[in-house]
């Protein structure tokens, strides 16, 4: 039904949009979906996890750990996510080992999706770490001292007082960048990965429909971007202590 | 050392991309680029030990460096227009973001808020195909360049940041500024033009050279939709050269160079964030 009315609307106005009819169009766009929807939860896990931890190292008190992760975050916020990209999937991907895959042939190490979930969760991590520095500072030194004051050791407050306080603080910044984060992942199409913009290409290559594609394409990230500020928006609220920090 | 005025209270960049600016993290200077530098020394330094009758990396890229440069000035020239354009017309929508009348604050916040959250990319993609390879104008036909599309669909987005970096700015002077003015009996766009923007230029210089960074950056997408850049540039030197032990450390040379052409303006930013910060 849904199908026959895209296609008269192909006949009558000239849109053709293959993906509501077009069996293998229409599974090609939902499986660059998924990707971007997975590509999205890794990076956005894992960048965290490079903010939390390099925002934790940053305090160390051994100087050359704290540069190190300085230096970190300055060359990732000030070169291109893309040529880093390349340098990881094409650079370093060429002195990965080889792995034999079982069937006679080997491959190497990761494959471009995993290279571009760990290019771009380093690119996102530099500037969650940042983010949750800021928020750590936000602490209240009392908050510390008093839970000093009760026996908890330096890692035990910050995993059980100051992090849980950090990372509220942190939520709408961390916010930004995610969104930021969400949008890039279509820079994966440069090495391939069968994301929302690839499968587009793909369909808009084969169907030439270069218009109608670029609009759902346009239509979907909006969504996406909408559905995680929302879902953002939500967590803040739910998180909110009262009276803390407003 | 001249003091802002007392009634400048610091404009901190809220939201969107200009939230990415405040970083006032005491940075090493050297300790990224030590690092990054040493990395390629290593492995350059690996190599010709075993590189036996062909030339050392070190030395193949310093052959390459002033190519690898010409692809690089394209990414200025590409980010320098986008911005000169969308500042232009992005300075436009941050106003009518603010203006008393509906129908147009409306429109310019949609506008604003479809620009700011579409994937650079995808903006890209649409002007590199939606626009025209060449214009007819009093029968005389003007090719436009790929360089110049690529340029627009940076102008894009750009615009969308500008405009609420504005619209921020505007926000962030104290409403006695508009009030005074207007017992003064100043009109509203005299007030916006003449009392307004003037205090509104410096708190939004740091946002706007953030934004400068980003979308030099960001001028290497140009080379998925086959812009010639700086990237470009890299991938035509690994095509000649076809040796794979090359790959490592032209891409980290590659890094290198907009590292050292974005890293500086980072400092700069954050250096005038704290300068003309009012202290509370």
């Amino acid at each position: 039904m849904v199908a026959e009315w895209f296609r008269q609307l192909k006949e009558s106005a000239n849109v053709n949009l293959t993906i509501f009819y077009d069996r293998f169009d229409g599974l090609t766009y939902l499986n660059g979906l998924a990707t971007t929807v997975k590509l999205s939860a890794a990076c956005l896990a894992l960048s965290v996890v490079f903010g939390i931890g390099g925002a934790w190292l940053q305090r160390s008190g051994w100087a050359p750990l704290r540069w190190l992760v300085n230096g970190y975050v300055a060359f990732f916020r000030n070169t291109p996510p893309l040529a880093q990209l390349y340098f990881f999937y094409f650079g370093v991907g060429s002195i990965m080992p080889l792995i034999p895959d079982g069937a006679g042939g080997t491959h190497r190490l990761f494959d471009n999706f995993q290279w571009a979930v760990i290019s771009m969760s380093l690119f996102a991590g530099a500037f969650n770490v940042e983010i949750f520095r800021a928020g750590i500072e936000a602490v209240p030194k009392a908050t510390t001292d008093a839970a000093e004051a009760l026996g908890y050791s330096r890692f035990g407050a910050y995993i059980h007082i100051v992090l849980p306080l950090a990372f509220r603080i942190s939520l709408p910044a961390l916010n930004n960048n995610l969104v930021t984060m969400v949008k890039g992942t279509t820079i994966a199409y440069a090495i391939g990965v069968p994301e929302l913009l690839t499968a587009s290409a793909t369909i808009w290559n084969a169907s030439t429909n270069i218009p109608e594609m670029m609009n759902v394409l346009m239509i979907t990230f909006l969504a996406l971007v909408g559905i995680l500020v929302v879902a953002m928006h939500r967590i803040e609220r739910a998180l909110h202590i009262p009276g803390y920090n407003r | 050392m001249s003091r802002p005025f007392a009634v400048l209270l610091p404009f901190r960049p809220g939201d969107g991309l200009a939230g990415i600016a405040g970083h006032r993290a005491d940075r090493r200077a050297a300790a990224g680029l030590a690092l990054a530098a040493g990395l390629i020394l290593v492995h350059a330094a690996a190599h010709a030990a075993t590189a036996g009758a062909k030339p050392a990396v070190l030395e193949t890229l310093w052959r390459w460096t002033p190519f690898l440069l010409g692809g690089f000035v394209w990414n200025i020239v590409i980010s320098a227009l986008a911005m000169a354009v969308g500042t232009a017309l992005g300075f436009l929508l941050g106003i009518a973001q603010i203006s008393q009348v509906r129908a147009v604050r409306a429109p310019s916040w949609f506008a604003t808020q479809l620009l700011r959250n579409a994937p650079w990319l995808v903006l890209l993609f649409y002007c590199m195909y939606l626009l025209p390879f060449q214009l007819h104008v009093f029968g005389t036909r003007i090719g436009i360049p790929d360089w110049l599309k690529a340029a627009f669909g940076f102008a894009l987005p750009v615009m969308a940041y500008v405009s609420e970096i504005v619209r921020g700015a505007i926000r962030s002077i104290p409403a006695g500024q508009w009030e005074s003015a207007e017992a003064l009996s100043f009109t509203r766009s005299q007030t916006i033009w003449m009392i307004v923007i003037p205090q509104c230029l410096k708190r939004m210089l740091p946002a706007w050279m953030n934004l400068y960074a980003i979308v030099t950056m960001a001028s290497v997408l140009a080379n998925v939709v086959g812009v010639s850049e700086g990237l470009t540039a890299a991938r035509e030197m690994l095509a000649a050269e076809q040796r794979v032990e090359l790959l490592l450390p032209v891409y980290a040379y590659v890094l290198l160079w907009f590292f050292a052409y974005c890293y500086p303006i980072a400092r700069a930013t954050v250096f005038l964030e704290r300068r003309w910060a009012v202290a509370h």
